[in-house]
């Protein structure tokens, strides 16, 4: 499959990736090669097998109930760059 | 139901499907053991699990599973032995780990259906997709600063219910029939409280319009409404919205819409990203839920009585119509308020029908307006029921018992010692009745010989005189007879 100039661009700016006009071709050959080589897959035929979802395949163990009464608030708004009573904050996220 | 609306070209037709979003009613979250109660200290019930700490791994809940399947058998669906968690991917401030934990192509619940009821006695069968797990979110606050977005985590990880309905639905009347059976069955079932204030119930809206019997239009979803009303208001001006574009010609861009309540319009949500891919997988963390027939079939047995089951009892037990009995039963407190009153004496339970006209008429109505729920409802069954006693046993006129049931709702007082106390109990003794009627006739001589002459709608005249000097407490039927029995005579 061939990856154009415009789908490179596109898949730069999604990942919010930087490339300059120069590198664009290379980087489309390079996309290119690497969906060839993983269509490769399609060569086997999987119509009748379930995708495979745990190597192993064991039930799930399950917990209680009973809730734990422990404030961690302290420790895990360390990691805020931010925070006022108790919340997280951050720049505004809504129109 | 005739639920084509007019356009300028036409009657169109709309088509709506839900995702109603429910709260698991449990002590402890999906994955992790912090308490789900509602309303606390911000963040001081987020574990290490729920902040996603490296290294955390969750563990399900046996609990909820159980919460979920009871639902699925309440909705009469599929329950599917074999179903795993997902992860669905997307960046925002209240979701720590960066992807929430679903389910995607093997939820627990499959297909089945619930009935809804319309008005004259009519119900519609509304299909049910499918019923999976998923985490909820933490809550953002936007409106604290200018600038900020103030986040807390306590809800982050509380267990969800993702209910899925078909396109079943024709009109925002019907939808809001559907989201309150789907509350009443979870609340019969104590699976969800159905608190729409406090969010643990939520829709999101599947909204498109068509000309009758064409191919489905292009659809819009309504994300995250948290009122009945809301959510017909959105409907409405939704389905306008969209019938107006393409009656103008234009075509319709399938979007997420936003819904603002201050002006009851709906507006497409900004896209930050150009391409949006949730990039579902199963999680590794957690090994598939594989669960065999005991396990359902305990559940099953444990199933209380549906509200369709006890609307049905009700109608064939206590001869209520099918009105009444549906309103009585969509509210479980109410039923059990109901029941209550019946077994507290023989009087009520051989008058359910009397029963349940003061619940549905006067309690509903002093309960709205002081704004408490029926379970904290001054009047108690006990006292409710006494009087009622007290209307068949004719020691109380009807009209009484309303002016007792007011001084009982606001003093919790017992009906017979608010009778006692403001001596309101029927007069019926023959005796003093006549001596009040002779009182009366002898004041109105005039009117008297009118009644003779042939004017009969005087007598009506001549009792709201005997029940003035009473104070309303002269029995009516009593006063009625020895009336007719004094002037024919």
């Amino acid at each position: 499959m061939k990856i154009d100039k415009n789908t490179t661009l596109k898949i730069a700016r999604l990942a919010r990736i930087k490339i300059n006009n120069n590198e664009i071709a290379d980087y489309s050959k390079q996309l290119s090669n690497i969906i060839d080589w993983v269509q490769q897959l399609n060569e086997v035929n999987t119509d009748q097998i379930e995708p495979l979802k745990k190597i192993v395949e064991i039930p799930a163990t399950f917990k209680g109930d009973e809730p734990e009464l422990k404030d961690y608030s302290q420790d895990i708004l360390e990691n805020a760059p931010e925070k006022i009573e108790n919340y997280f904050v951050v720049p505004k996220v809504v129109e | 139901m005739n639920n084509l609306i007019d356009g300028k070209t036409g009657k169109w037709e709309i088509i709506i499907g839900l995702e109603i979003h429910a709260q698991i009613l449990s002590n402890s979250k999906l994955f992790s053991n912090s308490s789900t109660k509602f309303g606390l200290k911000p963040n001081t019930q987020v574990s290490l699990v729920d902040a996603a700490m490296p290294g955390m791994l969750p563990v399900i809940n046996e609990f909820c599973i159980k919460q979920a399947v009871k639902t699925g058998l309440g909705l009469k669906a599929k329950i599917n032995k074999y179903s795993v968690f997902d992860r669905k991917n997307y960046f925002y401030a209240d979701l720590p780990q960066g992807y929430q934990i679903s389910q995607y192509k093997n939820p627990i619940v499959g297909s089945g259906e619930i009935q809804i009821d319309l008005p004259e006695g009519k119900s519609k069968s509304i299909g049910i997709t499918r019923l999976h797990l998923e985490q909820d979110a933490g809550k953002s606050l936007h409106d604290q600063h200018p600038e900020k977005t103030y986040v807390d985590l306590n809800r982050s990880g509380i267990a969800l219910m993702e209910i899925v309905s078909e396109p079943d639905l024709r009109s925002s009347d019907e939808v809001a029939l559907y989201i309150q059976k789907i509350r009443s069955i979870m609340r019969y079932l104590g699976t969800c409280d159905g608190n729409m204030q406090e969010g643990s119930l939520r829709a999101d809206i599947n909204v498109s319009v068509r000309k009758p019997n064409e191919h489905l239009g292009t659809r819009c979803e309504i994300k995250n409404l948290n009122s009945i009303k809301f959510i017909k208001q959105a409907i409405e001006f939704e389905s306008r919205r969209q019938i107006k574009i393409i009656e103008e010609g234009g075509q319709i861009e399938q979007n997420t819409m936003l819904f603002d309540s201050n002006t009851g319009t709906t507006r497409p949500m900004r896209n930050k990203e150009e391409a949006h891919d949730y990039r579902y997988f199963p999680d590794p963390d957690l090994q598939p839920i594989i669960i065999n027939e005991e396990f359902i079939k305990n559940l099953s047995e444990s199933m209380p009585e549906l509200p369709d089951q006890k609307k049905q009892r009700y109608i064939n037990e206590y001869s209520l119509s099918t009105y009444d009995a549906s309103l009585i039963t969509s509210d479980f407190d109410t039923a059990v308020f109901f029941e209550k009153v019946l077994k507290v004496s023989s009087h009520s339970m051989k008058n359910p029908k009397l029963v349940c006209n003061w619940i549905i008429s006067e309690l509903y109505g002093y309960l709205k307006k002081n704004d408490i729920n029926i379970h904290k409802s001054p009047i108690t069954p006990d006292n409710l029921s006494k009087m009622i006693g007290l209307i068949i046993e004719g020691k109380i006129s009807g009209k009484i018992a309303k002016n007792i049931f007011e001084e009982m709702f606001y003093s919790k007082k017992d009906p017979t010692d608010i009778i006692k106390e403001k001596k309101l109990e029927q007069i019926s003794d023959e005796g003093s009745l006549k001596n009040i009627i002779n009182q009366v006739l002898e004041k109105n001589t005039e009117k008297v010989l009118q009644y003779k002459s042939g004017k009969d709608r005087l007598l009506g005249f001549f009792v709201g005189e005997v029940m003035k000097l009473t104070d309303g407490k002269a029995n009516p039927s009593i006063v009625n007879k020895l009336l007719k029995e004094k002037i024919n005579k």
